[in-house]
């Protein structure tokens, strides 16, 4: 009989499979990428290798001497003690960040413009008490614009009561303000010395989200050639809440990862990275082979580093809010031994 | 979560040259191979070297890109953060943004010697 061995569920949940099982569970992970969005599959050693990881029964997984990559982080910006400089120093001497980021509870670029001066001087202070790189970071956040929280008629609302061209409009006029306010926040944040900025969750309210995040991403490229530019996607798979929104000729909705790369690139990213949504009712196997399928196409064309996204509900970790050890090593060492990646 | 990547993955940050070659990816948008390549010529050791702690930290105190202070001793001649940062600039031949504005806020233009009448 063969041996059961211990993995986990997508929501984090302990549960038993074979080798045999996992083996195909992975093979099924692959074939749902395949379909989704038209990637190439696996090859058979890849997925011999990720069965090889996930049947393992140690508690940790850990790449090769000599393979580490360098670590980013976004959304780092709760307060586990202190103030906010303590917590990037604890990041860069305790956790061994290889990049840091300062951002604000009310992550989002809208909500930073109100608060810029207390925030400049933040980054100014923890500036002259860190080493490693340190960008600023936030959300594009498109959907703070609308009602109830912003001034624009809000899409959502518009959509279901067929009023597409009211609700197009308002996500384009929404592409400006959103672009004003993040330039705002980003030229106030090099003015401090920061070494970057981070966008995270591009296109968390679909195409127009990522439209502005591009533009934005583009203007600074132009006026600051040495800015640290870092764009995280929100998910696998760019909604198309506008439809028809084009960024140099290619249509942003329903974009998969490598196109995603493709635009980050051409607007003048330093680092792109993609998310893969992890599903809660299929095992981790399931889930990384899923996400390393969807990822694989960026990494022979890019010519900036990847970092896949691999936090809570992400890229085959469990979501959960203390995602277990045994699965997040799994899922780090998967993108770097599968996907050659730049960083995590 | 953090803890876990930097374990099963991670470069290490400060304890090794992470923070280095992380800004070559930041601030030149260098991929990881050629990132590694870079920082390993510019300090004079091999690949390896760049994720080994205790390597590392010989060469940084040597060329005086930063260390970590331990509780058993204490560094004070030793560069501290924004000082770390001139030395790195310098080492890597990189801009670092916060030393820029640190020597134009110090009406500082190169160095000491240099320093602005005001």
């Amino acid at each position: 009989m063969e041996q059961r061995i211990g993995t986990r569920l997508g929501d984090g949940g302990r549960i038993e499979m074979t080798s045999s099982e996992i083996h195909a569970e992975i093979e099924d992970g692959v074939a749902a990428a395949v379909k989704r969005a038209k990637v190439p599959p696996l090859v058979a050693d890849e997925i011999d290798h990720l069965c090889e990881i996930f049947s393992s029964s140690a508690r940790f997984s850990a790449v090769d001497y000599g393979e580490e990559v360098i670590l980013s982080s976004d959304g780092t910006c709760s307060l586990d003690a202190g103030s906010s400089v303590e917590n990037l120093i604890s990041y860069q001497n305790d956790l061994g960040a290889d990049i840091l980021e300062l951002g604000t509870a009310d992550y989002s670029y809208r909500a930073v413009k109100a608060i810029v001066t207390s925030e400049t001087q933040t980054v100014k202070v923890a500036l002259l008490n860190t080493v490693a790189p340190l960008n600023y970071g936030a959300m594009p956040d498109l959907g703070r614009y609308s009602r109830p929280d912003g001034p624009i008629a809000n899409w959502s609302e518009l959509m279901p009561l067929g009023k597409i061209d009211e609700a197009r409009a308002a996500q384009e006029e929404a592409v400006e303000m959103a672009v004003d306010d993040m330039m705002f926040v980003c030229d106030h944040m090099w003015e401090a010395g920061a070494d970057g900025i981070d966008f995270d969750t591009a296109g968390a309210s679909g195409d127009a989200d990522l439209l502005a995040t591009l533009r934005t991403v583009e203007r600074l490229r132009e006026r600051y050639p040495d800015m640290g530019l870092q764009v995280g996607m929100s998910s696998e798979m760019v909604l198309g809440m506008h439809g028809e929104l084009e960024y140099h000729g290619r249509r942003l909705a329903g974009m998969w990862p490598h196109d995603q790369m493709l635009v980050v690139q051409k607007a003048g990213a330093t680092i792109f990275g993609p998310a893969v949504n992890t599903n809660t009712t299929r095992s981790v196997a399931w889930n990384t082979a899923r996400a390393c399928t969807l990822i694989k196409p960026c990494m022979a064309d890019a010519e900036i580093p990847v970092h896949p996204n691999v936090g809570m509900g992400v890229c085959g970790v469990p979501m959960n809010a203390v995602p277990p050890h045994d699965a997040v090593s799994r899922a780090a060492t998967v993108m770097v031994e599968i996907l050659k990646i730049d960083g995590l | 979560m953090h803890a876990s990547h930097a374990i099963a993955a991670g470069m290490g940050g400060m304890r090794t040259t992470g923070d280095l070659v992380a800004r070559m990816q930041v601030t030149r948008g260098m991929r990881l191979s050629p990132a590694k390549d870079y920082v390993a010529a510019k300090l004079g050791v091999s690949r390896r070297d760049l994720s080994d702690p205790v390597a590392m930290r010989d060469v940084r105190r040597e060329l005086g890109l930063g260390i970590l202070a331990v509780d058993e001793l204490g560094f004070p001649d030793e560069p501290g953060a924004i000082e770390a940062k001139f030395r790195i600039a310098e080492v890597l031949d990189v801009p670092i943004n916060s030393v820029e504005r640190f020597r134009e806020r110090a009406r500082w233009a190169r160095g000491p010697s240099d320093r602005k009448e005001s």
